[in-house]
């Protein structure tokens, strides 16, 4: 922070009793500095932190024309749409929103997978970021049941369903989520009160999640550490400017679905309000949950007599996320980034792949065929793969790969003015 | 500890009267805890009014053979077929231990041509098709759920699919030849 600013009284006078203003400096000003060679990989983080206060500040103004009563939902909604001065586009911006913030947050942890971000010492933050998406997929989940139209309702009903397969305890559980003998009024109730106040813890964990971020500083795609100062440049107003740049691009992207194609990423039958009497003949989930679904839809036997199908396939669903939780333990190589793990990259684009084709399954029909084959049994495959890249592949790479040798510091080639990240002075990376 | 100036009572073990007072504390703050928090998870289970909800009587006397009616009870979906002599013909040739979840048709039905359910898919709670004239009734001749394809046969049990058990049979009972109470 220019010196200047520090002289000013006022300044000084606050900051000698809260000292808020270094805390600044110190998280995204010039006392912050970061490794110099981030990509626009690691503009992802920002971008993620910029879609919650997107979410929240559009959030709080729906919320004040919206009414969380079975009766009255979907009729509240659509007054927002068309009577409300520009409901439409707080409507459209919050609908849009959750979908992008998916998108950066979904790119964000790829970063992480690629580069290794969840080795020591940051086992911590990337934990605290699978909780962030827990807590996220439980606010979209939520939200999208409050305008009440028949997507709504039946994904409020096969979701809270889930713990039905709990065994002994399910069927109670699933009357308590509901308050009732089905999805209703109580049920809408509590999801608008949960679905307003899980947006501010998520920004509590955020927070913690970024001071956990500053303890070590940011990785880089070299994966290795900083050496000193000539591997560093202050955050302002380097990292700031690009970060806003980054910004630039994605309200553009954000705008053109806003403006354009807002139900593009929607479901058309969200329009029709909720009948509990009638299931539509296709039910989907947003577009961010279709991997999960098709992993809970893969398992259609039972397993080993003890685990019927049901319980089976809400313990994998579960499990696809829990297993991120063990990852900086089942990832035993000392290298972080991918750049230097020629086995390891492979096999980071097959399971990449692999998440793709399980989205694609998870928008089929659960009968139908997709190149001869059924769509069960490409799901099962995609969802052993998806596990064996966790449980087997992994831990094998890490163990049996010979890594590239790594540059001795992230100046070095800079500073010598060429590319010669030599593999002769390279020394392997120190353990981590 | 030791240079307490109080003399306290000290068994071979090294545990005194404080660890005593410790555990007691501790114990009644996990009791007080739970006394409170108690309350606040129950009260989200249904409330009195939901509970409250009123049996229901359904006059059958208006559905024609092979046809069928949804009426609704505690907020679920109730299907109330009236079955054909060949459609409870098939029910009862199918043996029973060749079911996944094994009942026989007489344990589902009072009267085998009524058959009363809740129409509520065992798997995750959607409404089966095969109610209406002309909706898709799945290979077992019953329903269908679409949601990830789970079979029902004319009695209502779970034949094909992810689905785990039968369509359960809520409790009801014949006030008349045509008239039943559900709940
Ligand atoms: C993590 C941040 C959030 C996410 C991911 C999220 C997600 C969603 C989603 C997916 C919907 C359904 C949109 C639709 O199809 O109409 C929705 C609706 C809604 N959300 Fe949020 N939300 C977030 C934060 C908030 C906050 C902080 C508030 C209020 C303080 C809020 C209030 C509402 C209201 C009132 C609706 C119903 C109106 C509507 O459907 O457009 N949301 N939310
Ligand atoms: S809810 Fe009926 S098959 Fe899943």
């Amino acid at each position: 922070m220019s010196n200047g600013f520090m002289e000013n009284s006022v300044v000084r006078w606050i900051e000698h009793r809260l000292p808020i203003f270094s805390f600044i400096d110190h998280s995204v000003g010039s006392g912050y500095p970061a490794p110099r060679n981030l990509s626009y990989w690691w503009n992802f983080g920002s971008l993620a932190g910029v879609a919650l206060v997107i979410m929240i500040i559009t959030g709080i103004m729906l919320a004040m024309q919206y009414t969380p009563h079975v009766d009255y939902a979907f009729d509240s909604v659509e007054r927002i749409m068309r009577d409300v001065n520009h409901g439409w586009l707080l409507r459209y911006l919050h609908a849009n929103g959750a979908s992008f913030f998916f998108i950066v947050v979904y790119i964000h942890i790829f970063r992480g997978l690629y580069y290794g971000s969840y080795k020591a010492p940051r086992e911590l933050l990337w934990i605290l970021g699978v909780v962030i998406l827990l807590l996220m997929m439980a606010t979209a989940f939520m939200g999208y049941v409050l305008p009440w139209g028949q997507m709504s309702f039946w994904a409020a009903t096969v979701i809270t369903n889930l713990f039905s397969a709990i065994p002994l305890i399910g069927e109670s559980i699933v009357t308590w989520l509901w308050g009732g003998f089905s999805v209703d009024n109580p049920t809408l109730n509590r999801f608008y009160a949960l679905h307003y106040l899980l947006p501010f813890v998520i920004f509590a964990v955020v927070f913690v999640h970024i001071w956990a971020l500053h303890v070590h500083g940011s990785n880089n795609p070299l994966g290795i550490d900083t050496k000193g100062p000539q591997d560093k440049i202050p955050f302002h107003p380097y990292y700031t400017v690009k970060d806003l740049f980054g910004l630039g691009v994605f309200l553009i992207v954000l705008s053109a679905f806003v403006f354009f194609a807002p139900n593009y990423l929607g479901h058309p039958d969200n329009y029709i309000p909720a009948n509990p009497l009638s299931t539509p003949p296709h039910i989907v989930p947003e577009w961010y949950f279709l991997p999960f679904y098709a992993i809970l839809r893969a398992v259609d036997f039972d397993f080993l007599w003890i685990v019927p199908a049901k319980l089976g396939g809400v313990i994998l669903m579960f499990g696809s996320i829990m297993v991120l939780f063990i990852l900086p333990w089942l990832d035993r190589s000392p290298v972080r980034s991918a750049k230097f793990r020629p086995i390891y990259r492979q096999f980071f684009y097959i399971f990449a792949i692999d998440c793709v084709i399980l989205g694609i399954m998870g928008a089929k029909s659960a009968d139908g065929n997709t190149f001869g084959m059924t769509n069960v049994f490409i799901s099962q495959v995609a969802t052993f793969y998806y596990f064996a890249h966790f449980l087997v592949i992994i831990p094998l790479v890490s163990t049996l790969e010979r890594p590239k040798p790594l540059p001795s510091s992230i100046s070095e080639p800079v500073l010598k003015g060429g590319g010669s990240m030599a593999g002769a002075t390279a020394k392997p990376m120190e353990k981590a | 500890m030791a240079e307490s100036t109080v003399e306290r009572t000290q068994d071979d073990e090294g545990e005194d009267r404080r660890d005593f007072l410790y555990l007691a504390a501790g114990a009644m703050a996990v009791v007080g805890t739970g006394a409170f928090v108690w309350p606040l998870v129950d009260s989200m289970n249904p409330a009195a009014d939901v509970l409250a909800l009123a049996s229901i009587e359904v006059d059958l006397s208006a559905i024609e053979e092979g046809q069928a009616i949804t009426v609704t009870w505690r907020g679920k979906p109730v299907f109330i077929r009236h079955r054909t002599a060949a459609e409870i013909e098939e029910a009862r040739a199918v043996p029973v231990d060749e079911l996944s979840d094994p009942e026989s048709d007489d344990e589902r039905v009072q009267q085998p041509e009524w058959l009363v359910m809740i129409g509520i898919c065992t798997h995750l709670g959607c409404i089966p098709k095969g109610q209406k004239a002309g909706e898709i009734k799945g290979e077992y001749g019953g329903w269908f759920c679409p949601c990830h394809g789970s079979h029902y046969d004319t009695s209502g049990r779970i034949r094909k699919g992810p689905a785990p058990l039968n369509l359960p049979v809520p409790p009801y009972e014949f006030l008349e030849d045509t008239t039943i109470r559900i709940g």
